[in-house]
């Protein structure tokens, strides 16, 4: 086959005054502003563009599209790019993928030798055992991977997110689409227009037909008009519910790709129709292509697809095919009508290039020479928007396609998609589906404002759900042409072949879900679109039955692959720091990540940070603490409930360690409450709970104790939160604190003073800390958390003040015993399991889990104990089993682990079966590395200070 | 994504919303038998239709709310009521 550029086309979408300048393999190439690279590819005579993926066969273009799966190239670093659709840029260095060893050498005795292993299901069959040859097999695997190559040290690219909330969109920019686009926004809805295209028309855009063109002229103009918003080259990917749509624009002008997510009131889907390809022997041999392909290779680029052609037409697209072809001086040998019971059966030649093909005509069975094979054997159907919206296609055996059934009625269909007509008749259907999609949207738009209390006013009663009163497009008779009566390709991205299929139905394999995933057929870059209804096809040839018996595979999103980029792109995530992070900047800080928080993690030298508190003072900013301000005469009712411990008798002034448990006794949360005034508390939370402990709280108000008088407000950011700890914080807090006696005897451990600091007024001073050191905990009002902070640290930098991070503080709540729920206590760690019993007060009336709890009293449960190797120098790894001997036996955990600046040696919480939970028990626990040590529990949750004589100071 | 009819802020994209799930009505906890308590906790309807449950508009006013949703078709049956602890086949 010989392509080649032709004189100007008069629908040609090329600018011939703006030659681009490109690489194929290393070779220069040029084209034309308009090609794609597939075009200009082919108008420089080039015809082979890959290899299929298991037998390496040189592959062609087949429809010179975005769906043609032959034409995946690399460009740069960017792997997979469609040929077909991506449009060529001045230097471009565009590779071929999947070519092994070349594009130009065939290898042949590996393609026999592979063929022997390239079954049906030969993933399955082929990989499975002996498994020591795993390695080896991942290795052959690779090599059959389609796809490029990635690299990883692509630059960052901006991929960016959009929200909108479009009364109607339409998928699909044929006549259909945009006659249904116009009139939806001619009747006042607001519209989003997308076309999979670089240019809206569909397949009037290459259409030499006259009044094919004026049309497109004219509905160009009418958009350009309009108050429709037009994204091209853009794909709606997905339909969720209530008409949720992604969408992704990849011609934006500044990103690389935008994700669209769009709220559509309805949706047209008008996607238009998909050509099939049929399957013969040699039906991927380049040279035989679709009559689209060699529409829009003559049409939109001037490209000459060969030069002399048979066209196996079964419809005006074929017919068409042959006057285009005819019109650039290509030779029609033959057209072989396969309305009138026509066939093609094979193609011979080189495995590069159609020579000849068998057909079967009006003069019987004949080979023809040509280097080209038009062949118009039906249309696919692509309902992946209906299927989405849980429509189940019917097959019309007359029409030889699927057609919608009964979708959702805020899901409109138009187009090929809906039926068959002539022009006219596809604008008036299209016109009809738009001005019944604005109307069902404005009922939709009704019934959303009404709906919200603090709406707008809504005008009238909401608008009666309009009625489908559209003329139903045609059906066009199509004979059925699936499979010749010889076997060929199915699936040209899988390499999958009829007699696979065949196979794979004899196998038992013979429902079509079943079938498709053991062949992989569909499952490439096409996702079906070219290779699903031929796949249904020969399994219901296999099974003797008929397309609408055996039924069809639902397509799921994506109607379109996807990148990676896209769906991951801008994050709108916020990230939370607090107002003394620009300190912690200065400072030399690492900082961790915990849920949207940024947190100080360390300063450099964690031991030291935490020698520093143990001998001096330390400072750790722990803004992200949970804080909920409760205010009312109910809340010790309300704490009393959601702890399992007693809060009816706390004083003003004094503060409460509470762990909150769940319904089935399992702990919750834990932390601290103040009482502030006589009807006014504070609770912290866990700082990873502070959001979950805000919605348990509302749900007991709002779902069992509605009648209690209590408000809750977050009051998390609206203070800046430092814990001053170490023997010399009373002297530090001295010399900030102006208003409040700091002495033990007034201010002793556990309770809570209002107070000015460094000058700021409203602050919390809490006598209470995690370090087991001395301590006060500042609640300053957010603004002022700098300031303060720095003041701190002015006023004790003689007393060797430093901060200290999150890691520090681990170590020294690890060093006192104390767990932190989630990380020494799971999903399944009730309440006692933490050591705690004492505060669990059964003989209230009521709390959250009390059941699970009386019931857990009388049962041995897992422990959280401290644990210390005998190995001082040893730091197990966290999680780290805890096993019977040599045994490979689970008794428990290692939970948490650290070595310890204080003690010098290793210190470990963990969770042990009940037995093992004693003092002075041994335990046995297997490293990552598979070695095991020794290990003691000791006797109580404390390494460091059990007596806890530091805190109260 | 879903539509979900939260009775102050309107219909809301359901990620706004934190499930709340069909719910039972608390048992006393001082006389529930642990059959009971753990059909509180675990037992749901999980009904093909017409389902009570409740949702708690997170990004939203912060109410819980009860409303009753077909689960075979996603169509939320008006009015949401306040939340509560009746959940289950409606
Ligand atoms: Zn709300």
């Amino acid at each position: 086959m010989t392509m080649s550029r032709q004189g100007v086309q008069p629908t040609e979408v090329i600018d011939r005054a703006a030659k681009l300048r490109f690489r194929w393999n290393g070779k220069r190439f040029s084209g034309f502003e308009g090609d794609t690279i597939a075009s200009a590819l082919a108008a420089a005579g080039e015809h082979i563009f890959s290899r299929s993926m298991k037998y390496h066969r040189p592959r062609g273009i087949l429809t010179a599209d975005y769906w043609d799966p032959n034409l995946m190239v690399q460009v740069g670093d960017d792997p997979n790019v469609r040929a077909g659709h991506r449009l060529l840029e001045s230097g471009m260095d565009v590779r071929s993928q999947n070519a092994w060893p070349s594009l130009n050498r065939d290898i042949k005795a590996a393609n026999s030798l592979l063929g022997r292993f390239l079954t049906a299901g030969f993933y399955y069959k082929t990989f499975m055992r002996p498994q020591w040859l795993w390695p080896t097999y991942e290795r052959v695997l690779a090599t059959f991977a389609p796809g490029g190559k990635i690299d990883l040290d692509t630059p960052h690219a901006y991929h960016d997110k959009r929200y909108t909330h479009p009364d109607v969109v339409v998928a699909g920019a044929g006549p259909a689409g945009i006659s249904a686009a116009l009139a939806a926004s001619s009747a006042g809805a607001s519209v989003l227009l997308v076309s999979h295209e670089h240019a809206v028309g569909g397949h009037l855009r290459y259409s030499s037909d006259a009044a094919d063109q004026a049309a497109l002229t004219e509905l160009r103009a009418a958009l350009d008009a309009s108050d429709v918003e037009v994204l091209t080259d853009s794909t709606v990917t997905g339909r969720y519910e209530d008409n949720w749509l992604g969408i992704v624009q990849r011609n934006h002008p500044i990103a690389v790709e935008r994700l669209i997510k769009a709220r559509a009131k309805t949706l047209v889907a008008a996607p238009g129709l998909i050509e099939r390809p049929y399957v013969f022997e040699g039906n991927d041999r380049p040279g035989v292509i679709t009559p689209g392909a060699a529409r829009r290779l003559i049409n939109l680029w001037g490209v000459k697809p060969g030069e002399r052609a048979v066209v196996f037409s079964a419809n005006a697209d074929g017919d068409a095919a042959v006057a285009d072809l005819e019109r650039v001086g290509t030779e029609i040998a033959a057209v072989i009508d396969g309305r009138t019971g026509g066939s093609v059966s094979s193609t011979a030649g080189s495995s590069r290039a159609v020579e000849a093909v068998m057909v079967n005509g009006t003069n019987g069975a004949e080979r023809i020479d040509a280097d080209l094979l038009v062949v118009a054997a039906g249309w696919t159907a692509p309902t992946s928007l209906l299927n989405m919206a849980g429509d189940r296609p019917i097959y019309d055996p007359t029409a030889a396609r699927f057609f919608p059934s009964d979708p959702p009625s805020n899901v409109l269909a138009t187009g090929g998609l809906a039926g068959d007509a002539d022009l006219d008749g596809l604008r008036q259907h299209g016109a009809a589906t738009g001005r019944l999609a604005a109307a069902r949207a404005a009922a939709v738009r009704h019934r959303l404002q009404s709906r919200t209390a603090r709406a707008l006013p809504v005008d009238g009663d909401e608008p009666a759900w309009a009625p489908d009163e559209r003329a139903p497009l045609g059906r066009d008779p199509h004979p059925e042409l699936y499979r010749a009566d010889t076997h060929g390709m199915v699936d040209m991205s899988e390499d999958i072949s009829s007699k696979d299929l065949v196979a794979a139905a004899h196998e038992g394999y013979d429902s079509v879900e079943l079938a498709k995933r053991y062949t992989t057929a569909t499952m490439g870059p096409s996702q079906g679109k070219l290779e699903t209804v031929n796949t249904v096809a020969a399994i219901a040839e296999a099974r003797g039955e008929t397309i609408s018996e055996v039924g069809t595979t639902v397509w799921r999103p994506p109607y379109a692959p996807l990148t990676l980029g896209a769906l991951a792109g801008r994050m709108f995530e916020p990230v939370r720091v607090s107002s003394i992070q620009p300190w912690h900047e200065a400072n030399n800080v690492s900082v961790i990540q915990a849920g949207q928080w940024l947190r100080p993690d360390h300063y450099g030298d964690p031991a030291a940070e935490v020698r520093n508190v143990r001998d001096n003072v330390g400072l750790i900013d722990v803004t992200p603490l949970g804080k909920l301000d409760l205010r009312g005469p109910d809340v010790p009712k309300l704490l009393s409930l959601l702890y399992v411990n007693k809060w009816m008798k706390l004083g003003v002034g004094r503060v409460r360690y509470g762990m909150m448990c769940a319904e089935d006794g399992v702990v919750l949360d834990d932390g601290v409450t103040g009482r502030l005034g006589e009807d006014h508390y504070m609770m912290s939370t866990t700082s990873s709970g502070a959001g979950g402990v805000w919605e348990w709280v509302e749900n007991w108000l709002q779902t069992e104790r509605p009648d209690w008088q209590v408000h809750v407000t977050p009051v998390t950011t609206a203070y800046a939160s430092i814990n001053v700890a170490g023997p010399k914080s009373r002297e530090l807090m001295s010399r900030v604190c102006e208003d409040a006696d700091l002495d033990a005897e007034a201010f002793p451990y556990m309770t809570v003073r209002q107070a000015t600091v460094a000058g700021v007024e409203d602050c919390f001073m809490w006598r209470i800390g995690f370090t087991g050191e001395l301590s006060f905990e500042l609640h300053v009002p957010a603004g002022h958390g700098l300031h303060v902070w720095e003041a701190l640290m002015d006023a004790g930098s003689d007393l060797g003040v430093g901060p200290f991070g999150l890691e520090g503080q681990r170590i020294m709540r690890l060093e006192k015993g104390h767990f932190i729920v989630g990380q020494d206590t799971d999903g399944l760690t009730l309440g006692p399991s933490t050591g705690l019993w004492s505060l669990i007060k059964l003989d209230k009336d009521d709390f959250a889990g009390k059941p699970e709890l009386a019931w857990a009293a009388d049962r041995s449960l897992p422990m959280v104990v401290a644990i210390q190797p005998d190995d001082p120098d040893v730091v197990p790894e966290e999680a780290a089993q805890i096993v019977r001997g040599n045994t490979n036996e689970i008794l428990g955990r290692i939970t948490s682990s650290r070595y310890s600046p204080t003690l010098n040696r290793s210190i470990c919480l963990g969770q042990v079966e009940p037995d093992l939970a004693a003092g002075g028990t041994k335990l046995t626990v297997l490293l990552e590395s598979g070695e095991r040590i020794g290990a003691t529990v000791i006797d109580h949750h404390a390494h460091f200070d059990p007596a806890g004589e530091r805190l109260r100071g | 994504m879903l539509l979900v009819p939260c009775p102050n802020c309107g219909p809301r994209n359901s990620t706004d919303l934190r499930y709340g799930g069909e719910s039972h009505a608390r048992p006393d906890p001082n006389t529930a038998s642990p059959a009971e308590w753990r059909a509180y906790l675990y037992l749901r309807d999980n009904p093909a239709g017409w389902l009570r449950e409740n949702w708690y508009c997170a990004s939203g006013c912060r109410r819980w709310f009860s409303v009753e949703r077909n689960t075979a078709t996603n169509e939320f049956r008006d009015p949401p009521l306040p939340g509560d602890k009746r959940g289950g086949a409606a």
